[in-house]
């Protein structure tokens, strides 16, 4: 006990730290962790106002419509939809099944191919590690792209593990992919290919349809992510060839911890069910649906088809408007992403010679983020934009604006005024800025004398 | 048919309006005002009268949500004031009378 607690003591004082029971490797790990938490998590103040909300990727306020439906099957309706026996059941089996409608009405499907899950991120998996397992007698190849969402790309990896031969596809520099090249990717064991139709940090909308129709001719199965087109752009499962859609509730102003998965029937793709149970939702997914929230995913899912001309147009206004005044105002700001083939209201800019991190402080009355939600707890730049070749200095400044439905010309205005402001005030103080308005071209300077 | 007469449909109009006003949340409040006003203007000239029955109960119904929903969103905001946007001045009009003066007095509201 005794030499226990000396050498204890000397390993502290060796490593200089004042905790002699970490050992040195973990204290390393423990500084980074210190210093990742630049912006740090803190509650609003009692008379604080609240920053304006211009995150809408990451998640969307519900709109007053769907908790207006979602109230009664809150409060009054609470039966369990598979209960067989008794009216509260039935009430609730009529409303989710109506539900089902309203979710396979907005993207051209038949209610019966419509699977309700957790959220986008377990039909992502449901879909990648079902038809994958289902399918790996004779199937062991996946395409995917590099600039999916974690979820899919960790499921991929996932597979890997489990025997499976994975491709990430690569993505030309406005965040495309490059059809020639996933035609040569497919193989003949190919079995699952999976690209997200609209890119949740950039923006970018892939040529969904003709991809679909590419993977019809090679017979391969076709899944794409669609929790940020859903209710945003139009979007058919027939005429796109589209075998697996994911959708999540909390992207398209419904509640949270919803989702859907789409599964065509003709022709039948099969998947190997990821939660076993009761048998509810076909086998696919056991478990009691929620009925509240199915209700409000299909509210949602019936306003977004009302409306969605309507929110596309205003989108496309703010966004146009934004972008357009911060490029007049500021010098040296770059759109990631294609500037045509997008959804509009998802602008990602990179400001040079500024830190994201500083800006993304600065703008404190603006709700923003830099990247996804998901990859923001780390100090790595996103890997998506890593993926579209930007420069790493341009990589480390981005923002991403999300507009949605809720968003007005004012709340606009005021984020422009702020971003031109607080790019100006950073980058008077930035050397590099300096630099370059002497004329010094910063990409020929050597930083290291070793 | 009286129901779907022009004054009943601009007393409807005038009561959306009022009703949406009340909203305690500036993203909701905005939306719902800027919505309700452009899908009166996109209909202004619907001569069908099985059309104009189907809008104006679709207008009964959205005012009837926004009575309801403007209580269940007034609870949890409580104490919920929201950065001060320069361009809008109406910020302690007569409009905004409702429950919770703190709540709406510092909020900006776009009116319209």
């Amino acid at each position: 006990m005794m030499n226990r607690t000396l050498s204890r003591k000397l390993l502290g004082s060796m490593c200089g730290i004042s905790n002699p029971r970490l050992s040195f490797a973990q204290s390393a790990v423990n500084t980074v962790q210190r210093e990742k938490e630049l912006i740090k998590s803190r509650e609003l103040e009692k008379d604080e106002p609240r920053p304006l909300y211009m995150d809408f990727q990451a998640t969307t306020p519900m709109d007053p419509r769907v908790l207006d439906a979602m109230l009664p099957y809150q409060v009054n309706y609470y039966g369990n939809p598979h209960s067989r026996t008794h009216a509260y059941g039935w009430e609730s089996e009529s409303a989710m099944e109506k539900a089902r409608k309203q979710v396979a009405d907005l993207i051209g499907a038949d209610p019966r191919e419509i699977v309700f899950t957790s959220g986008a991120t377990e039909s992502n998996n449901m879909s990648i590690k079902g038809v994958a397992r289902f399918y790996k007698a004779k199937k062991k190849h996946i395409v995917t792209t590099q600039t999916e969402h974690k979820c899919v790309l960790d499921s991929c990896r996932i597979m890997e593990a489990e025997g499976f031969d994975v491709t990430y596809l690569p993505v030309k520099n406005n965040g495309l992919i490059d059809l020639k090249q996933l035609e040569e990717t497919i193989r003949p064991d190919t079995s699952l290919v999976s690209i997200m139709t609209v890119n949740n940090e950039i923006g970018v909308k892939q040529p969904i349809k003709e991809i679909g129709h590419l993977c019809r001719s090679k017979n391969v199965f076709f899944h794409t992510d669609a929790a940020q087109a859903v209710g945003k752009i139009p979007i058919n499962v027939n005429d796109w060839k589209v075998d697996l859609m994911s959708i999540s509730g909390h992207k398209l102003y419904g509640p949270k911890g919803i989702g859907a998965l789409y599964l065509r029937r003709r022709p039948r793709i099969r998947i190997e069910p990821l939660q076993s149970g009761g048998g509810q939702e076909r086998g696919l997914r056991s478990g009691t649906v929620p009925t509240p929230l199915a209700v409000g995913l299909g509210a949602a899912c019936e306003i977004a088809q009302q409306e969605l001309e309507y929110d596309h147009k205003h989108v496309t206004v703010l966004a146009n408007r934004l972008v357009q005044k911060i490029m007049a105002a500021i010098p040296d700001v770059v759109l990631n992403g294609d500037p045509d083939q997008r959804y509009p209201g998802c602008v990602n800019l990179s400001f040079a010679y500024v830190e994201g991190e500083s800006l993304l402080m600065a703008l404190k009355d603006v709700a923003l983020s830099s990247g996804s939600a998901c990859t923001s707890a780390s100090l790595e730049p996103s890997y998506v934009l890593r993926a579209i070749g930007t420069d790493e200095d341009l990589a480390h400044s981005s923002i991403r604006f999300g507009i949605g439905r809720f968003t007005t010309e004012d709340e606009v205005d005021y984020t422009v005024e702020k971003c031109v402001q607080q790019v100006k005030r950073l980058r008077e103080m930035s050397p590099l800025w300096e630099m370059v308005q002497e004329g010094i071209d910063i990409k020929s300077i050597k930083w290291t004398q070793h | 048919m009286a129901a779907s007469s022009r004054e009943h449909v601009l007393s409807l109009y005038r009561l959306l309006l009022k009703e949406s006003k009340k909203f305690p949340s500036y993203n909701y409040r905005t939306y719902a005002l800027r919505r309700v006003r452009d899908a009166f203007r996109e209909n202004r000239t619907v001569e069908d009268p099985k059309v104009v029955e189907e809008l104006v109960k679709r207008a009964r119904d959205g005012l009837a949500l926004i009575q309801r929903q403007k209580w269940s969103s007034i609870i949890p905001t409580i104490g919920l004031r929201q950065v001060k946007l320069p361009a809008c001045t109406a910020s302690v009009s007569g409009v905004h009378r409702c429950v919770c003066v703190r709540v709406c007095c510092s909020v900006c509201g776009g009116v319209c």
